[in-house]
């Protein structure tokens, strides 16, 4: 997904990995993927689907500060 | 035989001319761990790598490049890590095909530039986040 490489690329502390989901079968079970794409951000929040930049931002900020409520 | 057909190349050649600063795709392969998905993985680099003379690749194996793959926080192949000016910390796993192949070209560009396309307010939060986030995005190639 676009924009969580571009988060990369302006921040220090944020990193993207761009998964291919049939070919990491283990690591799509492990994070239960169901539909695509799924976006897991520190293993504490989660969505699927994409989502605007604001909201998207939110999840990151929402991620950072350790509230894994989505 | 080619992966990519001389349409795309033409398309990417293209797009690849927004192409600023140098960019190195450090492909991790392991031939008896993924064998097919890494000759594969490491074809589609080199072809797209072929596209632009600001683009280079070097394969390492993390069984043997052990430093470095830890340095990069690489455990899995195939993985492309996408670097620039500096490591972004962007990351590829698997065959970026299909959707993810677009993201391959828009995040080489932008790493070439340096420029995250965000608006100010996106940035000025990104620079105050409190700790780092990992952000994993499962992705299939249709």
């Amino acid at each position: 997904m676009r924009l969580a490489q571009h988060m990369a690329i302006a921040s220090d502390k944020v990193r993207a990995v761009a998964i291919e989901a049939t070919e990491f079968p283990e690591l799509s079970r492990a994070y239960q993927v169901m539909a695509v794409p799924k976006i897991v951000m520190n293993d504490r929040v989660q969505f699927e689907g994409a989502l605007p930049e604001a909201q998207f931002l939110e999840a990151v900020v929402r991620a950072a500060s350790g509230n894994g409520q989505s | 035989m080619a992966i990519l057909q001389t349409k795309d190349q033409e398309a990417v050649r293209k797009e690849f001319e927004r192409l600023v600063g140098p960019v190195k795709f450090v492909v991790f392969s392991q031939e008896l761990v993924a064998g097919e998905l890494c000759r594969q993985n490491e074809q589609l680099m080199k072809e797209v790598a072929e596209l632009s003379d600001k683009i280079t690749v070097e394969v390492l194996n993390p069984a043997i490049d052990r430093e470095r793959a830890e340095a990069y926080g690489v455990q899995d192949v195939p993985v492309t890590v996408i670097e620039g000016a500096r490591d972004y910390g962007i990351r590829f796993l698997g065959i970026p095909a299909g959707y993810e192949f677009s993201n391959l070209i828009d995040s080489t560009i932008a790493v070439s530039r340096g420029e995250a396309s965000l608006t100010e307010e996106t940035k000025a939060s990104l620079a105050a986040l409190p700790a780092e986030v990992e952000i994993k995005v499962f992705s299939t190639p249709t």
